[in-house]
């Protein structure tokens, strides 16, 4: 396995040929802001607060799919990116009904915490008040749309770990929303098979155990998280 | 001699929320001694006063705008305070306040004054609606703002001691989160 | 079919077409059609039938002709006579026509384009020189003309290399928008060492007021296939893909026939014109999504995924359709392969400017006495385009501003107006080339208004997959939409700069990238009207309402 050099905040790091600026930089203690990405998902890009500023390139780059490689000089704190990200996050909070206080994942959000983490204490965005639909017909599970930020890790665990690709995608636009088996309720879809990875992985409050009340909304990833973390390894090796 | 340093006027108003705000502020507890010891507290519904004063260093607002009473007093407020603070998560987010403008006005009204019990409560003295409530740096400029939904005394705390040293307030990570 | 029977073929259809005396175009083209071409086309039809005529005129129902507001048009072509073109053509004119030619009478004096209408005389036409002149369902036709003798050339007397370097010498950049050079593209994929490359030719356009490639597919589908054939054979593929707007199905139609009757006759296959080249071209439909045209959108849509973007390295010419080293251009950028195989690279380098070669065709749109396609030089200065061709504005209207690019461009207002149409100088003025929409504004529009309007197309038309683009396309909307209803407030006007910047800079594709140049530029321009609507909550154009109940806000 070959190894790189380059350059990120004004440090030298060294990487493995092949791994994403995100990953290079974990290593080396500096922790890149992302909501989409996790290791062992197919990298997205959706999210775009792992925007990177790479010399030579007109704009920010994703830190989660592009490679490292020699000689980058990478910026990952200056002050346009910061202000970028707290702007997407504003963003976020503004599309659709994030209201903390009455969350399933109120204190386990990564979203709050996010918000929290780039300074972003009021949203300077009008909100957008769109109700849109709540989905309890799963037996175990309830999906509501209004806390989705469309991550869609939910989409690509389904699909490339459980095998099951119950989640997609429909509708575009601010009129996205994630569907179960071609817009179906999830509790009728023929395909789920109940594992409730997407559960564990959803970073808010949308995808949660119907029987999710305050402080018992504790969820089990150390197991999927062990099995991502294989498969990152198995991706890298492949690459 | 000199005169002693002037002592600092603290206002707190509650706005379209559930009190739960001020509730955490009592909780201060032991150090309100210590923060009333240099700081006068003039106006809020922990006081007397009925009159907003003149003059006021700075104010906690409680509670996101849903009335036109609330509008008005927001905006007097604003006229006569040096520092606006956005105090909790209605005051800076709307929060479970705002939820209401999921809903037409009319339908709420009349699913929670049903026809049968009675007839919407109407006349001069409620303060009409607004057709959204909002959050208050949607309509004045705001000078800090501490989330939570109520924000622990800790929190209230930190803004405070800032406050009274004329710093810009700047909450830690763990306590800038709303909810 | 071999180069020599494609020689031959040639030869007879010209022979025949010498032969006759008369020839009828009926243009069908989508905007005629819409005007009742259909109609005119069967009088013709029936009153020759009935006419009982010795040489009976050749009856062509061909593909568009270009001046668009002013049809169906019917032209009539007579040996030694310069072309008779009606518009607004009706049955009962077709009828007219076909007695005083029976009769060997004048034509009817009424309803005919002036003889030297600069619309099509000030034209260059070398994409469109077939257009609203053959039947695009009729190969010879198109094999009269001179079509398929540039693929005939390139197989048997040119390497893939030349044909390469033929391309970047021309000059030729890429018609779909940005203008990358072609030749350089070709040569990308060319050098990547894999074994199965693929070809698409991007048909799906969308642009609004945009109708070029729609245009140029219905009335000359043979040129694309040629272009694409050529491609194939220069980078090292063997199938092609048409991706075609779901919207367009008469487009789609005649490609499919094109398709068909090429693979019939050997022109497409497993022996292309019996060489050893191999190479076959599907069909692809989109499914009314602006943002296949974005390249990477394109191909996921292609290989039948959702349709939406993918970030950009990997380029398609490394890895495209199913991983494999892919050649995207639009179908107007394969439409010039022919010519520049035929007219040879320095001379098509020759037209336009040098920077940009050759010609670009345009769809005028908007408050202009001739609206239409056509085909200019690069370069040619807007106003001649505005003023010449199109006639300027209807009623004396005075000029104010020039859209191109669609949501991606931006508005030129009437200080520029001899701007050269080149790529760099529009870029330079704020806007983009892009495919090739132009529409014309006179004074009655309101330029925050157009902002609006296309940061809402922009809001529809965005997939979602990232933030900026999804949720910021929408906030700015909002923003302009706001301001367009008196209601915006004080720091709206900074805030809207602020999200343009960081949606232009942030978003994943090209879509959300230049969703916020059509702002930027009005504001660039026409600053003042966005400050008059704001603080005197006043739309000096009276275009738009500002009647927006205000959410309370300061007062």
């Amino acid at each position: 396995m070959s190894v790189v050099t380059l350059t990120m905040n004004g440090r030298l790091i060294s990487a493995r040929q092949g791994e994403s600026l995100l990953q290079a930089a974990r290593e080396h203690g500096i922790e890149i802001p992302t909501l989409c990405h996790l290791d062992g998902l197919e990298p997205l890009g959706g999210c775009r607060l792992c925007l990177v500023e790479v010399r030579g390139s007109p704009r920010p780059l994703p830190a989660c799919l592009t490679q490292a490689s020699e000689g980058l000089v990478v910026e990952t704190d200056t002050a346009a990116l910061v202000e970028y990200r707290r702007m997407i996050v504003e963003l976020l909070l503004a599309e659709r009904a994030h209201t903390c206080s009455v969350c399933v994942r109120n204190g386990r959000c990564e979203l709050q915490a996010m918000a929290a983490r780039l300074g972003v204490d009021h949203v300077r965005f009008e909100y957008r008040y769109r109700l849109l639909p709540l989905d309890a017909s799963h037996e175990r599970f309830t999906l509501d749309h209004n806390r989705c930020i469309l991550c869609r890790r939910c989409v690509r665990v389904c699909d490339a770990v459980e095998g099951a690709h119950t989640w997609d995608v429909c509708f575009r636009g601010i009129n996205g929303r994630v569907v179960s088996d071609l817009d179906r309720p999830w509790g009728e879809s023929t395909s789920c098979t109940g594992c409730g990875k997407c559960v564990h992985l959803c970073p808010t409050g949308a995808l949660s155990r119907t029987v999710d009340v305050g402080d018992e909304a504790a969820r089990e990833r150390a197991s999927l998280l062990r099995i991502l973390e294989r498969r990152a390894g198995i991706r890298e090796e492949g690459a | 001699m000199n005169d002693p340093p002037p002592r600092l006027r603290l206002a707190t108003a509650w706005l379209a929320g559930c009190s739960g705000c001020h509730m955490s502020f009592l909780d201060l507890g032991e150090r309100l001694v210590e923060l009333f010891s240099e700081v006068d507290l003039v106006y809020g519904p922990l006081v007397d006063g009925k009159a907003y004063p003149e003059g006021v260093d700075v104010a906690l607002v409680e509670g996101a705008v849903a009335t036109e009473e609330n509008r008005m007093l927001l905006e007097h407020i604003r006229a006569r305070t040096r520092l606006l603070v956005s105090f909790g998560d209605c005051a800076v987010t709307g929060n479970v306040t705002a939820l209401r403008n999921y809903y037409p006005t009319e339908e709420l009204l009349a699913a929670v004054y049903p026809a049968a019990a009675g007839c919407t409560p109407a006349g001069p003295e409620l303060p009409a609606l607004l057709t959204r409530v909002l959050p208050l740096h949607q309509i004045v400029a705001v000078d800090a703002f501490i989330p939570g939904c109520p924000p622990e005394p800790d929190r209230i705390w930190a803004a405070l001691s800032a406050l009274r040293h004329g710093e810009t307030v700047r909450l830690g990570e763990e306590q800038r989160t709303f909810g | 079919m071999t180069g020599t029977e494609l020689a031959v073929l040639a030869e007879a259809e010209d022979r025949r077409r010498r032969g006759g005396e008369q020839r009828l175009l009926v243009c069908c083209g989508s905007p005629c059609m819409a005007a009742g071409a259909e109609s005119v086309l069967s009088a013709l039809r029936g009153r020759l039938a009935a006419s009982g005529m010795a040489t009976e005129p050749d009856l062509v129902g061909t593909g568009c002709r270009g001046p668009c507001s002013r049809g169906p048009l019917l032209t009539v072509q007579r040996r030694d006579e310069t072309d008779a073109i009606f518009e607004h053509a009706t049955p009962e004119l077709a009828v007219a026509v076909v007695d005083a030619l029976s009769r060997g009478a004048d034509l009817p004096g009424e309803g005919r384009l002036p003889e030297r209408f600069p619309f099509l005389t000030c034209q260059t036409r070398i994409v469109l020189a077939n257009c609203g002149l053959i039947d695009p369902d009729e190969m010879g036709q198109y094999i009269g003309a001179g079509g398929y003798n540039a693929l005939a050339r390139v197989l048997h007397d040119m390497s893939p290399e030349e044909v390469c370097a033929a391309v970047s010498a021309s000059g030729l950049r890429g018609r779909g928008g940005a203008g990358y050079p072609t030749g350089l593209k070709w040569q990308l994929v060319r050098k990547e060492r894999r074994d199965r490359r693929f070809v698409i030719a991007n048909g799906d356009e969308g642009d609004p007021g945009a109708y070029m490639d729609r245009a140029l597919m219905e009335a000359d589908p043979h040129r694309i296939l040629e272009g694409m054939a050529i491609a194939g054979y220069a980078v090292g593929a063997e199938e092609g893909y048409l991706y075609v707007r779901g919207e367009y199905p008469l487009a789609a139609r005649r490609l499919g026939k094109a398709i068909a009757a090429a693979e019939r006759t050997g022109i497409l296959g497993s022996r292309v014109l019996d060489s050893r080249f191999r190479f076959r071209i599907f069909l692809r439909m989109g499914a009314g999504a602006f943002v296949c045209g974005e390249e990477t959108a394109l191909l996921a849509s292609v290989m039948g995924h959702r349709g939406e973007p993918h970030s950009r390295p990997p380029y398609p010419s490394r890895q495209g359709l199913w991983g494999c080293p892919t050649l995207i251009n639009n179908v107007e950028t394969f439409a010039n392969i022919p010519a520049v195989i035929s007219m040879g690279a320095e001379a098509f380098a020759a037209v336009g400017t040098a920077a940009s070669s050759g010609t670009k065709v345009f769809a005028l749109c908007g408050e202009l006495v001739n609206t239409g396609l056509i085909e200019v030089p690069l370069g040619t200065p807007l106003r001649r385009i505005v003023y010449d061709i199109g006639g300027g504005l209807p009623d004396g209207r005075e000029f104010k501003a020039a859209q191109t690019g669609g949501p991606s461009g931006g508005c030129i207002p009437a200080a520029q107006l001899d701007v050269p149409m080149d790529y760099e100088a529009l870029q330079a003025l704020g806007s983009i080339m892009g495919s090739g929409g132009l529409i014309v504004m006179g004074e009655g529009s309101c330029m925050v208004d157009i902002a609006r309007y296309f940061m809402g197309f922009c809001m529809e038309e965005s997939c979602g997959k990232c933030v900026p683009c999804r949720a910021g396309t929408f906030e700015l909307f909002r923003m302009l939409d706001r301001m367009a209803n008196g209601i915006a407030r004080p720091g709206d006007m900074e805030d809207l700069e602020r999200l343009c910047r960081m949606v232009r800079e942030t978003s994943l594709c090209g879509l959300g990238m230049s969703a916020p140049n059509p702002v930027l530029s009005t504001l660039r321009w026409f600053r003042d009207e966005y400050e008059t609507h704001l603080r005197e909550r006043r739309c000096p154009a009276g275009r738009c309402a500002m009647n927006g109940e205000a959410v309370p806000c300061p007062s």
